[in-house]
């Protein structure tokens, strides 16, 4: 019941295209990126290096990572609090991801949004949300922006299971399809908003139909294949650069960590986490196509070193940078 | 090198925890994100994972171990390759000084003593406003109704940049709710005159995403009261994203409609929000008086790079002024304007306040008192020099809104006189306000609700001793 179904059986119960050697490599790598900097980060937090709320995206790497994929340059990406994996998959420095969860100069926000505040207009990241379901609308803005313009660009606004019960959503979902934006709204639904089970606040639990009442087409996803992700985003990118309107992507994902850093997890049993693990964990999935088509253990290796490496120079910066200068206090309240 | 283990901080305020368990035993395997232990907090039990792969190589901690505190090493991990021989190299434990600054940044600010001795920041910069622009002499003048200097104010902009755009309830075929957008469908078409379906909180959204993609929304709510719908995004999308950005993404965008009490609309499309939104760092916030100051300071607001609330009055749309006939009328935002000068009070008012201001005014000519009336016509950034200045030649004031008093505008404005001009005053400082209830709908009781020119002249007089 908890964990992600397999919702491959819903797309003609046929399996999601291949991946070449290339994207199946690339996969691994962006996906390994996230988990090993979200482990480094709760590792951090553990330390008391990193303060106030940290809500780690591991078990959910394939979402942004298949998305991604998708997504060409000048699309515009949004999201809310749960957003490190995000802000990696779109190419974000991870020493100014980091630095930032630790509240230093050289993080993305200057030290002054955290973990859940972080943005880049170089790689079109409109943030690192901390209020659930606002950056439904806002990606909505950010559609509403290329439409305005009559450029192609696609804007993605990812939330959970929990903010798709939020008002504003469906005020977003309206207005998109009545003026035909082309943002994609991609529900990660990881089976619990914090402490409470899909079943105990939906009552539509199928995400993919929230939409059917504004005639917003919409497909569920096995958010733990990354290759099934893509084919998705494909298509969803598709519609929405043909000018049809928004389109909706509910990803059955899982989370492995607690909720933030302070969940005790007493929701759901161990044995439901171990058990995702062990059969859908997406980098796995990964890995073992890979095996098989014969890449070496040691060329798998020297991916894992490589992300090691990022992440721990990660880690050494955000240490050691320093603090932001007093000075930063009353800086950017206006322009 | 063997990697330590350390006692975790499981939530922002944890000092220490009980080891309630270990799930792995010394040479077990370890991968990433396997739960090794179990800790007790004051709180919950939560589980360890591990954050590296190898094998447990020694358990620091035993379980049961009370009081453990935070980064105590509790376990050695072997990488591949090392055995129990090298566990005397791990690391020693952080260096206390790491300890110690996490400790300091986590109390909180100023806790057990005063804010005075918090660590001392640069003061907060002040904002210095410019003057207003020079009308040559001999310009000619235009008597407008203040809705009409709307309007030329936003089609003024929306000819000079293509990024303007207007979007709210019944902005385009239905010409505006109060006819302030009319005629800028027929000039600007469908795509910059917006009507958006009864959606307040999401269109506000929609509205401040299109601004941080560099766009200039002007967002019309049909009344401010309904904007309470959309404040989250006003406050906390619009507002603050400029500071949590560290400066990279801001927000140029224009929230305006009528503000405060119209007539016999009853609570809930009566209300004086100039307070609320006067509280919020990363907002300006404009309510002014005359034709020509709503035109001048809608365009400065169109053009301001940061988010501006516009606070109009409904009362007052009818009324005519005389507005400058220049090309490009902008008057800057956070300046107050004498609107008549006088020595022996100062009444400091703006929007609709200035109505009841200057009644008074007149009225007290006749007994002699000649009162000095400012239209501060922004409320944020607050123009406390022209507000202070008045104070040292007068030595009394009485502040005038249409809200209620408590933590109002008048509250601020008195407080800054006691700040910078304690020793100038000769009297307390008045306030007339709102009164301290719902707006009732019957016409006498709301009548009673509101101010009074009335009983602005009996503040005055009574600062005065008179």
């Amino acid at each position: 019941m908890a964990s992600p179904k397999k919702a491959a059986d819903k797309t003609n119960g046929s399996s999601p295209p291949e991946f070449t050697k290339e994207q199946e490599l690339k996969a691994l790598r962006d996906m390994l990126l996230i988990r090993r900097f979200e482990e480094k980060a709760g590792q951090l937090y553990g330390m008391g290096a990193i303060g106030g709320f940290c809500h780690l995206y591991i078990g959910q790497e394939a979402v942004v990572v298949g998305m991604q994929m998708a997504l060409k340059q000048g699309d515009q990406v949004i999201t809310g609090y749960r957003d490190h994996g995000h802000m990696l998959a779109c190419g974000m420095d991870a020493n100014g991801v980091m630095a930032e969860l630790t509240g230093r100069r050289g993080g993305y926000s200057k030290g002054k949004g955290g973990s859940m505040h972080m943005f880049s207009m170089e790689k079109q990241f409109y943030g690192g949300h901390g209020i659930v379901g606002a950056q439904v609308s806002l990606g909505t803005g950010l559609a509403f922006a290329n439409h305005y313009r009559g450029n192609d660009n696609v804007s993605v606004a990812y939330f959970g299971d929990g903010a798709a019960n939020q008002g504003q959503v469906y005020e977003s979902f309206n207005m998109a399809e009545l003026w035909k934006l082309p943002v994609i709204y991609v529900i990660e639904n990881n089976r619990y908003a914090m402490g409470t089970a899909v079943s105990r606040a939906s009552a539509q639990q199928d995400f993919s139909k929230r939409g059917a009442s504004f005639n917003i087409p919409g497909k569920q996803v096995d958010g733990m294949d990354v290759r099934a992700v893509k084919a998705a985003g494909d298509e969803a990118v598709a519609w929405c650069r043909a000018g049809k309107g928004p389109f909706i992507l509910e990803m059955q994902t899982y989370r492995y960590r607690g909720h933030s850093m302070s969940d005790p997890a007493k929701y759901r049993t161990r044995e439901e986490v171990e058990k995702v693990r062990h059969d859908q964990d997406p980098i796995e999935q990964v890995r073992n196509r890979l095996l098989a088509a014969k890449v070496s253990e040691a060329d798998l290796k020297a991916i894992d070193a490589e992300v090691r490496d990022i992440v721990n120079a990660s880690a050494d910066f955000a240490q050691h940078d320093p603090e932001p200068d007093a000075s930063e206090l009353w800086t950017d309240v206006y322009r | 090198m063997p990697i330590q283990v350390l006692m975790p901080a499981l939530s922002p305020t944890m000092e220490k925890g009980n080891l309630a368990k270990w799930l792995k035993k010394e040479g077990e395997t370890i991968k990433s994100g396997d739960v090794i232990a179990e800790i007790e907090t004051d709180k919950a039990t939560m589980e360890v994972e591990a954050t590296d792969e190898g094998t447990l190589g020694k358990i620091l901690i035993p379980e049961g171990t009370a009081d453990v505190a935070v980064n105590t090493p509790i376990a050695t991990i072997l990488a591949d390759g090392e055995t129990a021989a090298d566990l005397a190299k791990a690391p020693a434990a952080p260096a206390p000084a790491v300890a110690q600054e996490v400790a300091e940044s986590r109390s909180p600010v100023g806790e057990g003593k005063p804010m005075i001795s918090a660590p001392k920041a640069a003061a907060a910069p002040q904002a210095v406003a410019e003057p207003d622009p020079e009308v040559p002499a001999g310009t000619a003048m235009v008597t407008q109704t203040i809705r009409e200097a709307l309007r030329d104010a936003m089609a003024e902009e929306m000819r000079r940049d293509a990024d303007v755009f207007v979007m709210g309830e019944e902005v385009a075929e239905y010409q505006g709710a109060y006819k302030v957008t009319q005629g800028l469908l027929q000039e600007f078409g469908p795509k910059r005159v917006i009507d958006t379906p009864i959606t307040e909180h999401g269109f506000a959204g929609v509205g401040v995403g299109a601004a941080m993609t560099g766009l200039k929304p002007i967002v019309e709510f049909m009344t401010f009261n309904f904007a309470m719908q959309a404040i989250d995004q006003i406050i906390n999308s619009a507002a603050k994203t400029l500071y949590m950005s560290g400066g990279q993404m801001g927000c140029s965008i224009v929230f305006r409609g009528p503000n405060g009490a119209a007539a016999r609309v009853a609570a809930q499309h009566s209300q004086d929000y100039a307070s609320w939104y006067s509280n919020i760092p990363g907002l300006k916030v404009i309510a002014p008086f005359s034709a020509a100051d709503y035109k001048g300071l809608l365009k400065a607001a169109i053009r301001d790079p940061n988010p501006v609330i516009f606070l109009e009055n409904e009362v007052l749309y009818g009324h005519t002024g005389e507005v400058p006939k220049l090309d490009d009328y902008v008057i800057p935002i956070g300046k107050a304007r004498i609107a008549r000068a006088g020595s022996h009070v100062s009444i400091i008012s703006w929007s609709n306040g200035m109505t009841y201001a200057l009644k008074a005014a007149d009225e007290l000519a006749k007994d002699g008192i000649e009162a000095e009336v400012i239209d501060l016509r922004t409320l944020r950034p607050m123009d406390t020099e022209t507000i202070i200045n008045s104070v040292k030649k007068t030595g009394r004031a009485v502040t005038v809104e249409e809200g209620w008093a408590q933590s109002g505008v008048g509250a601020e404005i008195a407080a800054r006189i006691m700040e910078h001009a304690f020793d100038y005053l000769d009297a307390p400082v008045a306030r007339v306000s709102g009164k301290d209830v719902p707006m009732p709908y019957a016409a006498n009781l709301e009548k009673l609700a509101l101010p009074s020119a009335a009983e602005v002249v009996e503040a005055a007089k009574a600062v005065c001793y008179r």
